[in-house]
C-alpha cells in the first residue's frame, strides 16, 4: 500500500491488478444501484414478452398484448368517426339547399368545413379564401362556374380541367395570339375594348376596332354584353375583378396565350361529408347564391 | 478468478480487445438488422408501386440536390391529425424503390408523402417561383431558377442503372429507352406508348412547368405529382399486426 492509501480507516481491498505501480480499488458498486439494475433487466424481458418484439423465423413475435401502432390509429380514427358519425350521415343525407338553415347542421358544417379548407383549399384559395393572383377569391360574388351550394359542391367533388376527373367541369380558351388566330394589332386592339368596359382603355382609338373583334371572336363564352358564362366557366369581363390581374400587360398575355387554370378533384381525398362541409363553409364566406 | 484471468488477456492485448469489441457491437447490429431482410412483413405487399420514370428519377435528383428533405419529410405516421391532414399513413413499400429513403427527420414545411395530385402543375410553378405568392406565411425560398434551368437526360440511364444494382428493378430495356422515355413525358404531343408501356397509365405525361423545353422545374413538378399516388389502397389491407 501507498501513503496515501492509510488516511482510510481500513485498507480498501485491490483488484490485484498493477499497472506501473498503479492499483485499482474493488469497490462493488452501491446495491440501490445493483437492484436498480437488475429490475430494469427483469423488466426489459417482461417488455419483450408484451410488446413485439423477437424476430422469428417469417415474423416477429406479435407480444401478448397484441398491441400495434396500426390498431391503436384505426381504433382511434373509428372512435373518431363513431363520434361524428350521427351529424356526417346528417350532412350527407340532407339535401344541400337546406344545411345552411339547419340549426344544428348548418354551425357543424361551417366549422367542420372550415378545418377542410385550411387543410386541402387554403395553399391557393388563401387562409382567408381571398385567393391569389391565377386563383379565385371565394369572399366575392363573383364565381366563374357558379356561386349556388349545388355548384360549389359539384366544382369542389370534380374539380376544373383535371386528367384525373371525368366529371371535372372543363372548357378551353383558345390562345388567340400563339395559335394565330389573331395577330397582334387585333389583340391590342381587342383588349383596349375589354379594358374600356370596366375601367379606361390604354388607346381609346382602338375600342371600336376592337368591339368589332370581340363580337366576331369572344361572344360565344363571353358573351356580347361581357357579362361571361357560367355554365362555360367564362368570366364576366365587365366588373373590373380580374383572375389573372387586368392591366394592359397581363391582359395582352392572357388573350395571346390563354389561361388553363386547374383545380384538382377532391371526390377522391375528401369524404362526402367533408365536400358538403367545406361546400357550406366557402358558400357563407360572402359570395354564396 | 480463472474467468477474470482470461479477460486478462483481452485487457492487455489492445488489437485483441478492439476486435473483440467489435464482434460484441457487431451482434447488437445484426439482431436488429437482420431480421429486416428475411421477415414476410418488413415490406408488406401492395399493387402499383413501379420505379421512377426518369424524368422523375431526375426530379428526385433535384429534391436531393436542393436538400428539401431538410425541411420536408416524407413519412405519414399512423396518428389521426396526420391521416386528416395529409391521407393514409406511409407504407414501407412506398419507399422500396428510394435510395436513399427521404422520410425525414423535421418539418419546417408540410410533409409531401402524397403530395402528387394536390395542387395544379400550375400551382407548383407558382409556388416554386415565389411561394409567399400563392402561401403568404411560407417560409420557404425561391426556386426560380429552377424552371430557367435546361435538363439533358445525358446521365439519366447511368443513374438508373445504378439504381438497378441496388435492387430497383429497372429492364435493360428501361435503361435504353431511358432518354427517350425523359423526353416524352415532359411533352404530350409526343409518342408516349412506350413509357406507358413500361411504367403504366398512371404516368402523368405533361409539360409540367407550361414552357418550351424540359427544365430542372419540369423534373421536379413530375417526381411531385406522383408522389404518393402509386399505391392503390382500394385493393391494400392493412397487417394489423405491424
Amino acid at each position: 500500500m501507498t501513503e496515501q492509501n492509510k488516511k482510510f480507516d481500513t485498507d480498501p481491498k485491490t483488484t490485484g491488478h498493477s499497472w506501473d505501480g498503479i492499483e485499482e480499488f474493488d469497490n462493488p458498486m452501491p446495491r440501490w444501484w445493483l437492484i436498480t439494475l437488475y429490475i430494469c433487466i427483469v423488466w426489459g424481458i417482461g417488455y419483450t414478452i408484451a410488446y413485439p418484439a423477437w424476430p422469428m423465423v417469417t415474423r416477429a413475435t406479435a407480444g401478448l398484448t397484441g398491441w400495434s401502432t396500426r390498431a391503436d390509429f384505426a381504433a382511434e380514427t373509428a372512435a373518431q368517426q363513431a363520434a361524428n358519425a350521427p351529424f356526417n350521415n346528417r350532412l350527407e343525407t340532407t339535401d344541400l339547399a337546406a344545411i345552411p338553415h339547419d340549426p344544428q347542421l348548418g354551425p357543424y358544417a361551417v366549422s367542420a368545413g372550415a378545418a377542410v379548407f385550411k387543410t386541402w383549399c387554403a395553399q391557393c384559395h388563401g387562409s382567408g379564401a381571398a385567393g391569389a393572383v391565377g386563383y379565385p377569391n371565394l369572399l366575392d360574388d363573383d364565381w366563374l362556374w357558379g356561386g349556388s351550394l349545388e355548384d360549389i359542391h359539384t366544382t369542389v367533388s370534380y374539380g376544373i380541367r383535371n386528367d384525373d376527373s371525368a366529371d371535372a367541369r372543363y372548357s378551353e380558351m383558345p390562345a388567340f395570339g400563339r395559335d394565330e388566330l389573331l395577330d397582334e394589332h387585333q389583340i391590342e386592339a381587342v383588349v383596349n375594348y375589354v379594358m374600356s368596359l370596366s375601367g379606361s382603355p390604354q388607346d381609346a382609338t382602338m375600342v371600336d376596332e376592337g368591339a368589332t373583334i370581340y363580337a366576331d371572336n369572344c361572344t360565344a363564352c363571353h358573351t356580347e354584353n361581357a357579362g361571361g358564362d357560367r355554365s362555360l366557366g367564362a368570366p364576366n369581363l365587365g366588373d373590373a375583378i380580374w383572375l389573372y390581374g387586368g392591366d394592359y400587360d397581363t391582359l395582352i398575355e392572357t388573350v395571346t396565350n390563354a389561361r388553363f387554370g386547374v383545380m384538382p378533384n377532391w371526390n377522391g381525398r375528401l369524404s362526402e361529408a367533408e365536400i358538403r362541409a367545406v361546400t357550406a363553409y366557402v358558400h357563407q364566406l360572402g359570395g354564396g347564391e | 478468478m480463472s474467468i477474470l484471468d482470461k479477460h486478462k488477456i483481452l485487457e492487455t492485448n489492445a488489437t485483441l480487445l478492439l476486435l473483440c469489441s467489435f464482434i460484441v457491437v457487431s451482434i447488437g447490429g445484426l439482431v436488429q438488422i437482420t431480421p429486416l431482410f428475411y421477415l414476410e412483413n418488413t415490406i408488406e405487399k401492395v399493387e402499383g408501386m413501379r420505379p421512377y420514370t426518369p424524368l422523375e428519377l431526375a426530379g428526385r435528383e433535384v429534391y436531393l440536390r436542393e436538400g428539401c428533405y431538410v425541411c420536408h419529410s416524407q413519412m405519414i405516421r399512423p396518428m389521426r391529425d396526420e391521416e386528416e391532414r395529409y391521407g393514409h399513413y406511409s407504407l414501407a413499400a412506398e419507399s422500396m424503390y428510394d435510395h436513399p429513403f427521404q422520410w425525414g427527420s423535421k418539418r419546417t414545411g408540410p410533409d409531401l408523402a402524397r403530395v402528387g395530385g394536390r395542387y395544379s402543375d400550375e400551382w407548383h410553378v407558382d409556388h416554386l417561383r415565389n411561394p409567399q405568392a400563392v402561401v403568404p406565411e411560407s417560409v420557404m425560398p425561391k426556386y426560380g431558377f429552377l424552371e430557367r434551368k435546361r435538363l439533358e437526360p445525358e446521365y439519366i440511364g447511368d443513374i438508373m442503372a445504378t439504381n438497378a444494382i441496388v435492387g430497383v428493378p429497372y429492364t435493360d430495356e428501361m435503361i435504353e429507352q431511358a432518354q427517350r422515355d425523359f423526353r416524352a413525358q415532359a411533352d404530350p404531343d409526343s409518342d408516349y406508348d412506350g413509357l406507358v408501356e413500361r411504367y403504366g397509365d398512371g404516368v402523368n405525361v405533361r409539360n409540367f412547368d407550361g414552357q418550351p423545353g424540359i427544365s430542372e422545374a419540369d423534373a421536379l413538378i413530375a417526381y411531385l405529382q406522383m408522389l404518393g399516388t402509386l399505391v392503390d389502397f382500394s385493393t391494400f389491407i392493412p397487417d394489423a399486426s405491424r
